[in-house]
């Protein structure tokens, strides 16, 4: 057993309400410079939608990700002869058009603009070239289904949906979406990194946290497209690649990731996940079906003494396991089992769990009173306006089962909360319920507890990073405070 | 000629500029690798501009690959050139194959600047160091298909006559007797050169020098560590890699 522990993160989708509120946190810190502006590290897309960059889960056209092969996994946008062949043009490469070209409006024109019969605009202009620019698309140009003949209905997720369910998804009275709010998932197996020609991407062995060494860094751009999620981008000004950092120096000093911190619907949990390095390979190698499980399996007991031991004798901290006991990503991911990876089928295995949505709520009208529970209970599930199919692209590779188990426990939770707090249904039938969910009376208490009346605290449990103890181990911590912390000695500009 | 005036230009040419170009080369890439790496890039533009990208790098990259290995074989095993020369059909192969990773340079140098002329984005991303590195291969690359059409045969007169002079420059003992009788077309792509090579360094050229071999044999995943992993065996951690 060869135990790391990894910074983990869990978003409840039923609760994000779809405010951009942690993209916008995230860009005024990070991505705000000169070549960035295109960057969105955090973003939100409304599913159905082709999301950001277009279509990025299309991945025919994108190429991101591992393939697997007679046995064995390999990225679908390189190999190491390709990257000697193809360094100088990379064939799988998005352009900016695949994204946008930033801009911003002449705001100064409305203060000059001559008396006229008019009211004076302020025209658009290009970020990138300083030109007037028709407006013809944005990071989120299908925000709550916009243009949805071009965008909703071109997502690759309606895959395996019938032409009646997708016309449902969109028909009158029926129509339904939710967000989908994404960042780096700093992957176990990221393709990414193993896409780099340069060696530049690494992943923080105490952390697990995935960045890009600005100096290393050549702009070779095979991260970009070896990224099957899309979250590294191409800095065009500076020739380096960029991506989200998980706020590592926030984290470092105790504080949640800028984007958590911020989320208005409450939605994100972060957390340590102990897991077993050793089984990485062979994870990474299972048949599709069956990858949500194995991937799980790799996620340790942090309770287990056994693990703890092992954790311990490979160099994981004592506050660091304590961290990971009370871990709220262990307990939706392992305990619970409501939180499923995006698109596990690129087999990069990502560190970010999403719980699956249930809303719209589920009724049914018969005469005047609305009632949502029949003698079988979850029927609506399947008849959900999202159709679990759909779902299932995204979060099950495909396969029902997980994300049917997952909306199962969540809707007994619900039924048997309502039971407790309005008492218009019978406890007996809630709790026959939960048992169908596989679900305890304490779980259920529990999953309410995390999702409902969670606090700042049990939402984040940041383990002590303990940077400053490794930084004493190689240098006096007095000569350390007069150098650069981490960034630059140089200004990080571009190159003649 | 008379006079000591064509002498000494060429000294100053053939002796003083390659060694100049060298040092220039060899201080400003080490200086500059040391305390400002983070410049080291290919400055890539492909994602601001995705399709003529094609057409101008590839050729372009592969054309002066082959050319640049070209000139080093030459250099380097003059003789077994010469020998493989001797026979007249093997001589029109290599001729002919050296003129066409010319064109192809040119070709993909031509739709390289034409794509800056007229892509304003790609103008964005352009320094005046990049339009002087452009006249500077338009000389080099034009002079050298020049030479190849109209002074035949310049894979063998390379080894026979660039080669030694090369050798004696390496050598410290310079010998310009070579070089001086060549026509000025090849003087001009041997001057040319040297300015190129003294140029190198402030200029994106540089990503050449960074061309990334350890990939070849790392290992799939990269992990640091954060200064020294403590176990609590006390064993060192030694492992920085996955
Ligand atoms: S801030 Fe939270 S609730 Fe708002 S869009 Fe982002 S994830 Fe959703």
């Amino acid at each position: 057993m060869n135990v790391r522990s990894q910074i983990s993160m869990v978003f409840h989708l039923d609760k994000c309400i779809g405010c951009h509120t942690c993209s916008i946190a995230c860009k005024n810190i990070w991505t705000d410079r000169r070549g960035t502006e295109y960057m969105w590290w955090n973003n939100v897309e409304t599913k159905p939608g082709t999301g950001f960059p277009t279509q990025w889960e299309n991945q025919e056209k994108y190429r991101g990700g591992w393939e697997k092969k007679n046995g064995s996994i390999n990225l679908r946008s390189t190999s190491k002869a390709r990257t000697v062949t193809d360094i100088f043009h990379n064939p799988s490469m998005p352009g900016m058009d695949d994204y946008y070209e930033p801009w911003t409006y002449k705001y100064d024109e409305l203060f000059n603009a001559p008396e006229g019969p008019d009211q004076p605009t302020a025209k658009p202009v290009s970020m990138v070239t300083g030109e007037y620019i028709n407006l013809e698309a944005g990071p989120n140009w299908d925000d709550d289904l916009g243009g949805s003949k071009i965008y909703a209905e071109n997502d690759p997720n309606l895959k395996g949906l019938t032409a009646e369910q997708r016309m449902q998804l969109s028909a009158i009275e029926r129509l339904v979406f939710f967000y989908f709010p994404r960042i780096c998932n700093h992957c176990l197996n990221p393709s990414c990194v193993a896409a780099c020609p340069s060696g530049a991407l690494y992943k923080r062995g105490e952390d697990g946290i995935v960045l890009i060494d600005q100096k290393r860094c050549r702009g070779w751009r095979s991260c970009v497209a070896a990224c099957p999620y899309k979250k590294t981008f191409y800095n065009w000004t500076t020739g380096k690649s960029e991506k989200c950092i998980l706020c590592f120096p926030r984290l470092e000093t105790g504080q949640a990731p800028a984007c958590f911190h911020s989320c208005v619907g409450r939605i994100r949990y972060l957390g340590v996940l102990l897991y077993d390095a050793d089984r990485l390979e062979g994870v990474a190698k299972s048949p599709d079906e069956e990858l949500i499980d194995a991937h799980r399996s790799m996620i340790l007991n942090p309770n287990d003494p056994a693990v703890i031991a092992a954790a311990l004798e490979n160099g994981v901290h004592e506050s660091v396991i304590v961290s990971a006991q009370k871990s709220p990503v262990y307990r939706f991911v392992k305990e619970w089992k409501i939180a499923l990876p995006p698109h596990i089928e690129y087999r990069t295995l990502p560190m970010l769990f999403y719980v699956p949505p249930m809303s719209p709520v589920m009724a049914e009208k018969n005469d005047d009173t609305v009632g949502s529970v029949s003698d079988d209970f979850f029927h609506d599930i399947e008849q959900a306006r999202v159709p679990l199919q759909f779902l299932a692209n995204l979060f099950g590779a495909g396969h029902q089962g997980k994300v049917v188990y997952a909306l199962k426990k969540q809707k007994a939770v619900r039924t048997y909360r309502r039971a407790v707090t309005v008492g218009d249904i019978d406890i007996k039938l809630a709790e026959k319920m939960l048992l169908e969910a596989d679900c305890t009376v304490e779980q259920a208490e529990a999953i309410y507890q995390l999702t409902s009346l969670c606090t700042f605290d049990d939402r984040f449990v940041i383990p002590p990073m303990h940077r400053e103890e490794a930084i004493e181990m190689m240098k006096d911590p007095h000569e350390h405070r007069s150098s650069v912390g981490f960034g630059f000695v140089e200004a990080p500009e571009r190159g003649l | 000629m008379t006079g000591p005036g064509p002498f000494f230009l060429d000294e100053i040419f053939f002796v003083v500029m390659p060694y100049l170009a060298f040092i220039i080369f060899l201080l400003v890439s080490i200086r500059r690798y040391l305390t400002q790496s983070f410049t080291f890039s290919s400055l890539s533009s492909q994602f601001l501009e995705n399709r003529q990208h094609f057409w101008g790098l590839v050729p372009f990259h592969y054309g002066i690959i082959a050319i640049v290995t070209g000139h080093i074989i030459g250099f380097l095993i003059p003789r077994e050139v010469l020998a493989w020369n001797s026979q007249p059909l093997r001589l029109y192969v290599l001729e002919v194959s050296a003129f066409v990773f010319g064109l192809l340079t040119l070709v993909g140098l031509v739709s390289v600047i034409v794509r800056r002329f007229t892509v304003s984005k790609i103008r964005m991303v352009t320094s005046t160091a990049d339009w002087i590195l452009f006249g500077i291969f338009v000389v080099q690359i034009l002079s050298g298909l020049y030479v190849a059409a109209f002074h035949g045969w310049g894979s063998s007169w390379f080894a026979a006559v660039a080669t030694p002079y090369l050798w004696s420059l390496l050598t410290l003992s310079p010998d310009i007797a070579y070089v001086t009788a060549m026509p000025w077309m090849v003087k001009l792509h041997i001057v040319c050169a040297y300015v190129m090579i003294a140029f190198f360094p402030f200029t994106r050229l540089v990503h050449a020098l960074v061309v990334p071999n350890p990939y070849l044999w790392r290992k799939t995943q990269v992990v640091r560590w954060y200064g020294i992993r403590r176990f609590a065996s006390g064993r060192p951690g030694a492992d920085r890699k996955m």
